[in-house]
């Protein structure tokens, strides 16, 4: 049977998984690390600790600024030395905790043998709240809070749990990595979300140039499956590789054959999405009481000396990171935060990671060379490329037009900003440049358009009360 | 702060630009030139060096010295509107009239647009249609070529022009001695790039294998000559010609392999692309059947060319989660 994908669009970048072989390895702890208020979608995260404090790894530096906020914790042991303004890899200034890095002492009740727990709790609030209390954010790019996800409104009920296992960008492998290496924790972690959902299905998708992966987590299951019924309905789907199946909606289109209405959530269609990674901070969350303080990261590029999959303790300033590993390279001319087609280009190599950093990619001028922009020729392939069924040629001409009606009327705000259209274009039309603020402008729009619609209701109900 | 390119996603590129895939089209064109300088011999191969190279001149010194911006030719469209221009001209054109048709074919219908992407109507079929409105002697004069290699040439009227005088397929057949089989090869009589079916049928795969062009325009222009000749030939085989004929001869081939799927003047959903086409075999045939030209190719092409925008306006993708 033809393996399944999704149905609308995609691209087939060259793969360039150059790091595949790289197996994980700790990077050494940094002499000090800044850890960020804003890790995660959401308001940002309060301090709870002052100048001057000693913290201890997995010590929470810092709580919920909100329902939808997630908790932060010292990656390291050592010394609270500021709390302040600091720029990020973009050169915006965020709010960071300093620690000094003293020794490394581990706060009490986190589990760090290697002996893999596999009971699963019965109480689903129970595996929620220990998710929230380890600050565990999606992974996968996003950093949704996952005990939000996990708690689905009233009226909604998850008919499938999918695991993203797609790694659908080119060049990144710490998830294949993961799933190679950590796979009973990758599996335990996706039993734990079952169990916390109540839902009876999951799905492990892998993309099918990672059938390693597939493999081990296959042989993974039947061995826990013998064990215990909690791994009953887990099953590892081998999906077509095209990007971006690793999209939320994407992967929900492949795996299930359902759509997601524009403006809806994955679970109006009985989904729940979380990333493979997401899956072992969650085991690690609940079977081991170890909050996420350090995640995977690619380090990787045809110009950079040595490739690597590593573990860095969140905090971790990139430069730490690349001077670890041999060092900035001559000849590159644009570092990457995440994959070569969503990732953001870093103007600060001096800012620090945060959880949701995945990969630190190293392109030559020209490798990542625009071509200067020339007429449309009107060929479709943006068309072709859109995973969202959108006509990019037409919204850029629109937003160039400033449209804001037609662009609302051709679905501009439906774009996942995955970068098909402007990756396909021969004639080098900025695309999703003009078409993601373009977005931007028309998500304003319908938001204060909301906003004016509750009021006028709200000020009508107050009349006739 | 460090010296990094900052700039946002994506940061890796397609290397599918618009000069590969104006070459792609150039080298899917190469069959369709080469049996045609083989049949015609010297003086075709005159009127497309000749072509070509006004089409380039023409939009070099249209960039250059009117619109006075970086010049565009690299690109090689115009070098594909060059070759197309001399495929649907007699190999017999005087070379002025050639260049006049290069004129008008970049000159006017593509660069007074805006330049490639911008013009309304394919740009060889333009100066084709002009040629032949302005030129009818010169345009529909078919000798016995000699071929480069002394190749047996069969001839005397193009097929589609005896039909036209009121002769019938089999009078057709039996006085030029041609079979359908041998109009795969050589169909003889008729502009150079209607020589050879299977030639262009050559490039139309490479096109498609190389992913430069969906085959839905094509499939639904041939689909179409065929369903719509086949029922009025059912109805009257003595007056109306059958399905193959009106596939083989002519511009049917060239025409809806080559121009038609033309990315600048058809539409972009496959769903107007189809109309499109269902347009251009339709206008063809009552061209042929009830018109006083013997072909409708150009002027069915042209004419639906006019209805691009609205079929874009029309025909939109289906959308993710909006059905």
């Amino acid at each position: 049977m033809a393996r399944r994908t999704f149905s609308i669009g995609g691209v087939h970048p060259d793969d360039a998984k150059i790091s595949r072989a790289c197996k994980l390895e700790v990077l050494p702890t940094p002499p000090v690390v800044w850890i960020g208020l804003s890790q995660h979608i959401g308001a940002p995260a309060k301090p709870v600790v002052a100048v001057g404090d000693k913290v201890k790894v997995g010590q929470p530096v810092a709580e919920p600024g909100g329902f939808m906020s997630a908790f932060i914790h010292s990656s390291v042991s050592g010394t609270v030395k500021s709390i302040g303004p600091r720029k990020d890899l973009s050169g915006n200034v965020q709010t960071y905790i300093e620690i000094e890095v003293e020794g490394d002492e581990w706060a009490e009740g986190i589990d760090r043998s290697d002996t893999l727990v596999t009971d699963i709790p019965e109480d689903p609030k129970l595996i929620i709240e220990k998710i929230r209390l380890g600050g565990v954010v999606g992974l996968g790019g996003a950093t949704f809070p996952t005990h939000v996800k996990l708690s689905p409104p009233p009226g909604k009920k998850c008919e499938m749990l999918i695991i993203n296992g797609c790694e659908c960008e080119p060049y990144l492998t710490s998830d294949f990595r993961t799933l190679l290496e950590k796979g009973e924790q990758v599996v335990v972690g996706t039993a734990l979300i079952k169990q916390a959902l109540g839902v009876e299905k999951a799905t492990i998708a892998i993309e099918d140039n990672k059938l390693e992966a597939v493999e081990n987590i296959h042989r993974i299951l039947s061995t826990l499956k013998a064990k215990s019924p909690k791994y009953f309905g887990i099953e590892v789907m081998p999906l077509m590789k095209k990007y971006p199946e690793g999209g939320e909606k994407q992967l929900i289109d492949a795996v299930m054959h359902r759509q997601v209405k524009s403006g809806g959530l994955p679970i109006d269609v009985g989904a729940v999405v979380q990333n493979v990674c997401t899956a072992l901070a969650v085991y690690e969350a609940v079977q081991k009481n170890k909050p996420l303080i350090d995640n995977s990261v690619t380090v990787t590029g045809e110009c950079f000396p040595r490739q690597a999959n590593v573990l860095v303790r969140v905090g971790t300033p990139l430069r730490y990171i690349i001077d670890s590993l041999g060092g900035m390279p001559a000849d590159a001319a644009k570092v990457v935060s995440g994959g070569p087609m969503m990732g953001k280009a870093i103007a600060n190599l001096d800012a620090p990671t945060l959880k949701g950093t995945g990969a630190l990619l190293f392109l030559t001028e020209k490798q990542t060379r625009r071509m200067p922009e020339t007429n449309c020729i009107r060929c479709g392939k943006c068309s072709d490329a859109c995973p969202m069924g959108l006509e990019p040629f037409l919204l850029v001409r629109l937003a160039r037009s400033g449209d804001t009606e037609s662009l609302e009327s051709n679905a501009v705000q439906d774009c996942i900003m995955c970068g098909c259209c402007l990756y396909s274009c021969p004639a080098g039309i900025p695309l999703l440049d003009e078409i993601s603020s373009a977005r931007g402008q028309v998500l304003g729009i319908i938001k204060a358009r909301a906003a004016a619609a509750k009021a006028a209701a709200e000020a009508v109900k107050a009349k006739t009360e | 702060m460090d010296k990094l390119l900052v700039s946002p996603n994506p940061h890796l590129h397609s290397k599918t630009t618009t000069k590969v895939l104006m070459r792609d089209v150039v080298i899917a064109l190469m069959p369709a030139v080469i049996v045609s300088v083989v049949f015609y011999g010297w003086k075709e191969l005159l009127v497309l060096a000749v072509s070509v190279l006004s089409c380039v001149l023409v939009e070099w010194a249209v960039t250059r010295y009117m619109l006075k911006k970086p010049s565009t030719i690299g690109d090689l469209s115009a070098v594909v509107t060059g070759i197309l221009l001399a495929l649907n001209l007699p190999y017999t054109t005087p070379w002025w009239i050639v260049f006049i048709g290069a004129v008008v074919a970049v000159g006017v219908a593509k660069m007074t647009f805006g330049g490639l992407g911008q013009n309304v109507f394919n740009p060889a079929l333009v100066g084709r249609v002009f040629l032949l409105i302005s030129f009818p002697a010169a345009m529909t004069h078919w000798e016995i070529p000699k071929g480069l290699f002394g190749v047996d040439a069969v001839s005397g009227a193009t097929p589609l022009g005896f039909i036209n005088e009121g002769g019938t397929v089999a009078e057709y057949l039996s006085s030029s001695g041609m079979s359908y089989s041998q109009m795969l090869f050589a169909n003889i009589g008729g502009s150079a790039g209607e020589a050879c079916a299977l030639a262009i049928l050559a490039g139309f795969v490479y096109l498609l294998v190389r992913k430069v062009i969906k085959p839905w325009i094509t499939l639904s222009i041939l689909g179409t000559v065929v369903l719509v000749s086949g029922v009025f030939h059912l109805a009257d085989p003595a007056s109306f010609t059958d399905p193959l004929f009106n596939i083989l001869t002519g511009g049917m081939l060239l025409g809806s392999c080559f121009m038609a799927t033309d990315y600048v003047t058809s539409p972009m959903t496959t769903k107007g692309g189809i109309v499109f086409g269902v347009g251009i075999g339709f206008i063809t045939l009552m061209i042929r059947y009830f018109g006083s030209y013997p072909e409708g190719m150009s002027f069915a092409i042209l004419i639906m060319n006019s209805t691009v925008p609205l079929l874009d306006r029309l025909f939109h993708r289906k959308k993710y989660g909006r059905n």
